[in-house]
């Protein structure tokens, strides 16, 4: 039998994946020449965004099949969890212009959000989600609505109901010039954390012993089960990771924008869902692709002066995709479970 | 024939009650006798305490009227995610779409003035044309890439409806829709009662139909497909155009709830129609029981009720205890999830689960260790 769950690495790269990289840089260029230099690194940093939350979403329904509606306020709350870290305990106003201090700071602002949102991801799916594993499917469904209400009103009691502002710890004018374009040094350092954690999560998964426990968990939970495998064990990792991803681009989101709200989850959850979907949901090479997918369609909308429609043009990207490749980008044709 | 024996047989062991035989051997009168019962028996409620010391007796009947309109909504969706089972995270979009096209035939604003009776069909029209347009190319997909893509099109309508602002007023939405008359009589703000009556005789057509629908052949095809789909297919149900005439008699469902709605608020915007409307309707499919016409009518309108009545009474119901100072009215969302979360953690099949789910359920406890009634539970969800 076989079953449509699985967390999906990519080969090894080899000569078969050629056209695969070369399809990606193509749209890189293509990309730039639509949209120019400035917006160009704009998209990246969006994209980078959008692909850390669809991380979490992808790899949480490749080993449960839980379309998880908490995860983009998982997200939310990472960007408060940052923005009260920064103001809070560091009590930060501006800019810190000692690149040496800027360093700790940001190293342990992604170590202590990460972990406290890790942490919260595992409790959500302690209490929410456990009791109802071998439930219907649409119960967990239902208690994760209700987890998002819940997280969003919690945000709400503490922050209020409108944006806070967070201090801005980047030198908004350390820039440098590239082709015409001024990027800021913050873009760059995005991209990179963003680029970093994606590797660091695909080695992860491809080469460590838990990593191997969550992919066979994810293709037969029993026949895991039967060789030992910890389900629990492995499945509240799986959130640890999920969540401690959100929290990430909670930060990014806090550095980049330099606010945060307690609905901004909604969107952004969406969008990221959209991209996991968009890749081949349980696909983390395709959750990051479709993340930057959406982040460019936003991005072009924008430029072209239809920033109003760029969710008609997301959702519509969307169903095109699906209607012509039924199982996202980069998604496998399985059989329907018999 | 024997399924109508057996269920009188089963009646008869239960309890040799000729009442009780006779409504469960016709569904139809039992229906309508239901309806009937609960529609005399509400205002009635209403008007005594504890009901009538939250609101008067009038207020109540106009909430028990809007909550018609959700347990419709519920009825339609139940086609869809219950009995044939697709799972639809957009179907505001349909609602949206029947109450635009109601604004469009009777309002100031595009100038026309049709018939409200004639207006509840064609939006109910409208919104299935929509499902048709939105089920045939996605409805191949698997079920979880249809939610996603049915969550785009609830996200997509009312974007719609807000950007193309030349034909709906945008944000501000369209006002001063006409409210309906009958034989002379105009429906008007001040009476709720027209209101309700015309909602009770909706509801108890919709609940008949559905029945039917439920126990042909095509209500048969509906289930064997939730099942699996795959056996369904080899025995000879045509899978795409099954789960399209569901698709498309939940988004009519829909499309005649929102005509019925925007008759009634005299107005359409397109904040009314967001995520929100389409996870609570979702909401109260699950928690009433999903497949079970009566269990999903009675779970929609008690948490239609909780959220926008009894929510809203947290502020002197604290008051009278001496706590003041706090206003519970901004947290109500923190309780509508807490009462989620509990509710599905406590009850994971719904209120009132349908026969045939409890008895999966029933079965997958009594036998834990068994993989293939473990498997049977899993897989016998959408």
């Amino acid at each position: 039998m076989q079953t449509q769950r699985s967390i999906r690495l990519p080969a090894r790269l080899d000569g078969s994946q050629l056209p695969f990289v070369a399809a990606i840089a193509g749209s890189l260029v293509v990309a730039y020449a639509l949209v120019g230099p400035q917006q160009f690194s704009n998209f990246l940093t969006i994209g980078a965004v959008y692909a850390l939350i669809a991380l979490g979403y992808t790899m949480v329904y490749g080993i449960i099949e839980l379309i998880n509606f908490a995860h983009g306020d998982v997200f939310m709350v990472g960007s408060f969890v940052a923005l009260w870290i920064l103001s809070g305990p560091l009590g930060l106003h501006g800019s810190i212009d000692n690149p040496a201090l800027l360093a700790v700071v940001l190293v342990g602002l992604f170590l202590v959000t990460m972990l406290i949102l890790g942490a919260l991801g595992i409790f959500i799916e302690r209490f929410a989600y456990r009791p109802l594993r071998n439930a219907p499917r649409l119960a967990p469904l239902i208690t994760a609505i209700g987890v998002s209400f819940i997280l969003q009103n919690i945000m709400q009691a503490f922050f209020g109901p409108s944006p806070v502002n967070s201090p801005q710890i980047f030198t908004l004018n350390a820039r440098f010039d590239v082709a015409g374009a001024s990027i800021g040094y913050l873009n760059v350092f995005i991209v990179a954390v963003a680029v970093a954690l994606m590797i660091a999560l695909q080695l992860f998964v491809g080469r460590t012993r838990l990593g191997r426990a969550m992919r066979s968990t994810a293709q037969d939970r029993e026949a895991a089960e039967l060789m030992g495998v910890d389900i629990n064990l492995t499945i509240a990792f799986t959130f640890f990771i999920g969540s401690a991803l959100a929290g990430a681009a909670g930060i990014v989101w806090v550095l980049y924008f330099g606010y945060a709200v307690f609905n901004q989850g909604f969107y952004a959850g969406l969008f990221a869902f959209t991209a996991a979907v968009l890749g081949g949901i349980g696909n983390t090479t395709g959750a990051a692709l479709g993340g930057f997918v959406i982040g460019f369609l936003q991005v072009a909308a924008a430029q072209y002066g239809y920033s109003r429609w760029s969710e008609v043009a997301i959702f519509g990207v969307l169903v095109l995709v699906l209607v012509f490749r039924p199982t996202g980008l980069l998604g496998q044709q399985l059989g329907e479970r018999a | 024939m024997s399924a109508t024996a057996s269920r009188a047989s089963g009646a008869r062991e239960r309890r040799s009650n000729p009442l009780r035989a006779l409504l469960e051997a016709h569904r139809s009168l039992a229906a309508i006798l239901g309806m009937a019962v609960v529609t005399a028996a509400l205002p009635l409620l209403a008007a005594m305490p504890p009901l009538n010391g939250f609101n008067s007796q009038g207020v109540w009947v106009d909430s028990f009227a809007n909550a018609g309109v959700f347990v419709l909504l519920a009825l339609g969706l139940n086609i869809v995610v219950g009995l044939a089972g697709l799972l639809d995270l957009g179907y505001a979009a349909f609602f949206a779409i029947g109450a635009y096209t109601y604004a469009f035939g009777a309002s100031p604003f595009s100038g026309n003035d049709f018939p409200f009776w004639i207006m509840l069909l064609i939006g109910a029209i409208v919104a299935a044309t929509f499902g048709l347009l939105l089920g045939a190319p996605t409805l191949r997909l698997r079920g979880d890439y249809l939610a996603i893509v049915t969550l785009g099109f609830g996200e997509i309508v009312p974007t719609v409806f807000l950007n193309a602002d030349k034909y709906t007023k945008g944000t501000n939405g369209i006002s001063g829709v006409y409210q309906p008359s009958l034989a002379g009589y105009n429906f008007t703000f001040t009476d709720p009662w027209p209101y309700y009556l015309t909602m009770a005789v909706i509801l108890t057509l919709a609940i008949l139909a559905i029945y039917r629908l439920q126990d042909s052949r095509v209500g048969r095809a509906w289930m064997a497909i939730r099942e699996d789909e795959l056996a369904a297919a080899s025995n000879g149900v045509n899978p795409v155009s099954t789960k399209l005439l569901a698709f498309a008699l939940g988004a009519s469902t829909a499309g005649l709830a929102g005509a019925f709605y925007s008759a009634k608020l005299t107005f359409v915007s397109p904040d009314q129609f967001g995520f929100t409307v389409s996870f609570t309707v979702l909401a109260m499919v699950v928690l009433g029981g999903m497949g079970n016409i009566w269990g999903v009518g009675v779970g929609a309108f008690l948490l239609f009720i909780i959220q926008s009545v009894l929510l809203k009474q947290l502020n002197p119901f604290f008051a009278s205890f001496g706590l003041t100072g706090i206003d519970f009215l901004q947290y109500q969302y923190l309780l509508y999830g807490l009462a989620l979360v509990a509710m599905m953690l406590l009850r994971p099949e719904g209120l009132f689960p349908s026969v045939r789910r409890r008895r999966e359920l029933h079965a997958a406890e009594e036998l834990p260790e068994e993989p293939v009634a473990a498997e049977a539970a899993e897989g016998s969800t959408p």
